[in-house]
């Protein structure tokens, strides 16, 4: 019996209404941004009507996108490809070599992203201030990295882990260093796991907004300080604010089109099932 | 030649200031029309002086946790912030703030002396006033004369009442009453501080006990609860300026109370359906008028951590200046100059023309006395606040409970012993008793 003969009508059925439901706000969003301001807040809501790109033309005319377009590029990758040069190593020993407290330490890791970041707001406004960093992209992609490694840790530990031992002890055998093993040998076999982990990282810096806004002011500031700037405490907003917010997910949107296909085969590829 | 006056004024007041080389200055600010007119205009400052400003422009509760965080942590991030007339005498006494004193050319004596005592403490002013306003009704004309009614100059909360009853048809969405209902101090705490004190209520008496659990409370609660559920939209919980705003400018609502500053954006024709049937009159009272109609000023102050202190003061004083606020006029039209801070505005023939609202806003911010804020004597400053650092989290607190009454979660008494309880319970443990 091959794939498509155990398609399920109803599960079928449900997929398509739970990614409608998903893609329903974007869709509003998106609508919402070629509407002018009254239109936009409009009850009942106005399916139909004149497009306009006035609102495009407002925001872009009152914030310098592309700095923050470039902020957020820069400090996603960065921060990601921290993240997984510190993760690799440490999801490859606690795969392979593990020690009465690995699992341990793998819980304790993940425990940290319970805390609430505002907890340590202030402390960490001091130590960068100390340091010199507020408001630089050096900071952001410090604190991301930190804050994700976790998650980085853990996807590439499940994926380490799928590997057959008798790998490792072949290639053992066949004289290879450990180095040797991991760089030759393992990590082409797991580069799937390690371009959906990169992919899915990117994502989490990319739509982070706590510590965007309160670690930067003007030079640093990503696309999620562009997006808070057009939210207004008096007079009509929505419009600017979901075109603000199109443009500002636009370019990982595009991103997640043309990756989608390496995200999926790597999830899948793991234990995230 | 108004341009050249304007520049002329720029480059002496950044002379005075001692502006000797080319500053780069980082201004923290909200998103709302007259600060978007403030950075269409500053490239003329910029120009005069040699500057160069950052802006970054942030939602307002984010702005004030991000500018808190920040003076506090001695950061120095920003060399002007936007804040508001209740954190400033608060800041400015625990010396965050640099004290102001500006040239002569800027005549202090021209700032109405209410916004300058609102945004001083112990005698020195820390922020530079870029508007003010207060609180008023408004109301459509149209709908008044189909139902045979009238707008008294000054109504009262039962005058309001009766006329959202007769204006209120469901059926056509239209509804006689809109009011703030979204929690927070700076929602619905603010229109329901001012119905508080026209009930004859206050926060606390002279020795800092909480009255919250008093009868005028009690009356003033069960008022605002009963009036927005017989006539008032669906999903009130829900409603802050903006979404009354929407309701109002789309022709919804028969009598709205709020800020001042509303008048401008339903007055504006590219926005407001109504903007000519709209009328304007003074906020209600009840047994006092004290306190019934609010004050707020946005203002622009420099931290003590700024590194660029004279840069800044230069560039409050153009931006608040009587040049900026005609240069306003003449680049955007005069019915959206900055209102409510200079007694000149309000005898600019151009401004008087172009705002048939201006006279009311006037007489609303000249009446709002933040000393004298409630029928009885009290300990506090502030009218739709209680200018002491602790009262941002009791009055959202607070707010929440009555947006718990108002969605029928909880009765008012309740709601108000509940409230009782904690603000008694903050006050202690802040060691006011």
């Amino acid at each position: 019996m091959n794939q498509r003969a155990r398609y399920h009508p109803v599960a079928g059925t449900a997929a398509w209404i739970v990614a409608l439901v998903m893609f329903f706000p974007i869709f509003w969003m998106v609508l919402a941004s070629f509407k002018p301001e009254l239109e936009a807040i409009a009850t009942p809501p106005e399916v139909f009507f004149t497009p306009t790109l006035e609102n495009y033309q407002t925001i872009l005319e009152r914030a310098d996108y592309l700095s923050f377009a470039f902020n957020s590029i820069f400090i996603s990758v960065g921060a990601t490809a921290l993240a997984i040069a510190l993760a690799v190593p440490a999801a490859y020993a606690m795969a392979f070599y593990p020690t009465k407290r690995t699992r341990g330490t793998l819980l304790w890791m993940l425990s940290t992203k319970m805390l609430p970041s505002v907890g340590v707001l202030v402390p960490i406004y001091l130590f960068a201030k100390n340091l010199g960093l507020l408001d630089t992209r050096t900071l952001l992609i410090i604190m991301y990295m930190l804050m994700n490694l976790p998650i980085v840790v853990w996807m590439l530990f499940t994926f380490f882990k799928e590997m057959p031992k008798a790998i490792i002890e072949a290639t053992r055998i066949d004289g290879a260093s450990q180095w040797q093993t991991m760089i030759w040998v393992l990590l082409p076999l797991v580069l799937p796991g390690i371009a959906s982990t990169a992919l899915l990282n990117i994502i989490l810096c990319w739509n982070e907004a706590f510590w965007s806004l309160n670690l930067t002011a003007h030079d640093a500031a990503p696309l999620t300080a562009f997006i808070a700037s057009f939210s207004a405490p008096q007079g009509l907003f929505w419009a600017k604010l979901s075109a603000a917010s199109t443009l500002a997910i636009a370019p990982i949107v595009v991103f997640g089109w043309f990756s989608q296909r390496q995200l999926v085969s790597g999830l899948t590829f793991g234990a995230v099932k | 030649m108004a341009l050249r006056h304007l520049v002329a004024g720029a480059a002496m007041l950044a002379a005075t200031a001692g502006a000797a080389s080319a500053a780069t200055i980082t201004i923290a600010t909200v998103n709302n029309g007259d600060m978007i007119k403030m950075q269409k205009l500053a490239p003329k400052w910029e120009a005069a002086t040699g500057n160069k400003i950052n802006w970054v422009v942030l939602e307002e509760n984010v702005l004030r946790q991000r500018v808190t965080t920040d003076i506090a942590t001695k950061g120095g991030q920003f060399d002007i912030l936007t804040i508001g007339s209740y954190e400033t005498p608060i800041w400015g006494k625990q010396g965050w703030l640099v004290p102001l004193d500006f040239p002569a050319a800027y005549d202090t004596a021209d700032v109405f002396p209410g916004v300058r005592d609102a945004l001083s403490s112990g005698g020195k002013v820390y922020a530079a006033p870029f508007y003010a306003e207060s609180s008023f009704t408004l109301y459509r004309k149209d709908l008044f004369d189909k139902a045979g009614l009238t707008m008294p100059a000054k109504p009262t909360y039962d005058d309001i009442a009766g006329f959202a009853d007769k204006l209120t048809d469901k059926a056509h969405e239209q509804y006689g009453i809109c009011l703030r209902g979204k929690a927070g101090w700076g929602e619905n705490m603010a229109f329901v501080d001012t119905l508080v004190n026209g009930f004859g209520g206050r926060w606390f008496d002279e020795k800092w006990n909480a009255q919250l659990n008093t009868k005028p409370w009690h009356d003033a609660l069960t008022w605002y609860v009963d009036l927005l559920h017989r006539d008032g939209p669906p999903g009130v919980t829900g409603n802050g300026f903006n979404e009354n705003l929407a309701l109002f400018t789309t022709g919804h609502c028969g009598i709205w109370i709020d800020a001042t500053s509303a008048a401008g954006l339903v007055y504006d024709k590219s926005s407001s359906q109504v903007w000519d049937k709209t009328g304007f009159t003074a906020a209600p009272h009840g047994v006092t008028a004290n306190g019934t109609g609010w004050f707020w000023a946005w203002a622009m102050a420099v931290p003590t951590t700024s590194k660029q202190p004279e840069a800044a003061k230069s560039f409050l004083a153009w931006s608040t200046s009587k040049d900026y606020i005609k240069l306003v006029g003449d680049t955007f039209g005069y019915t959206v100059l900055p209102p409510g801070t200079r007694i000149s505005t309000y005898a600019n023939a151009d401004y008087i023309k172009a705002a048939p609202f201006a006279e009311t806003v006037k007489a609303s911010i000249l009446t709002a006395d933040i000393t004298h804020p409630t029928k009885d004597p009290v300990p506090y400053t502030g009218i739709q606040y209680v200018a002491i650092p602790e009262f941002q989290a009791m009055g959202t607190e607070v707010g929440q409970l009555v947006s718990a009454a108002l969605a029928g979660q909880s009765t008012v008494d309740a709601a108000l012993q509940k409230a009782q309880d904690s603000v008694s319970s903050t006050m202690e443990q802040a060691g006011y008793k």
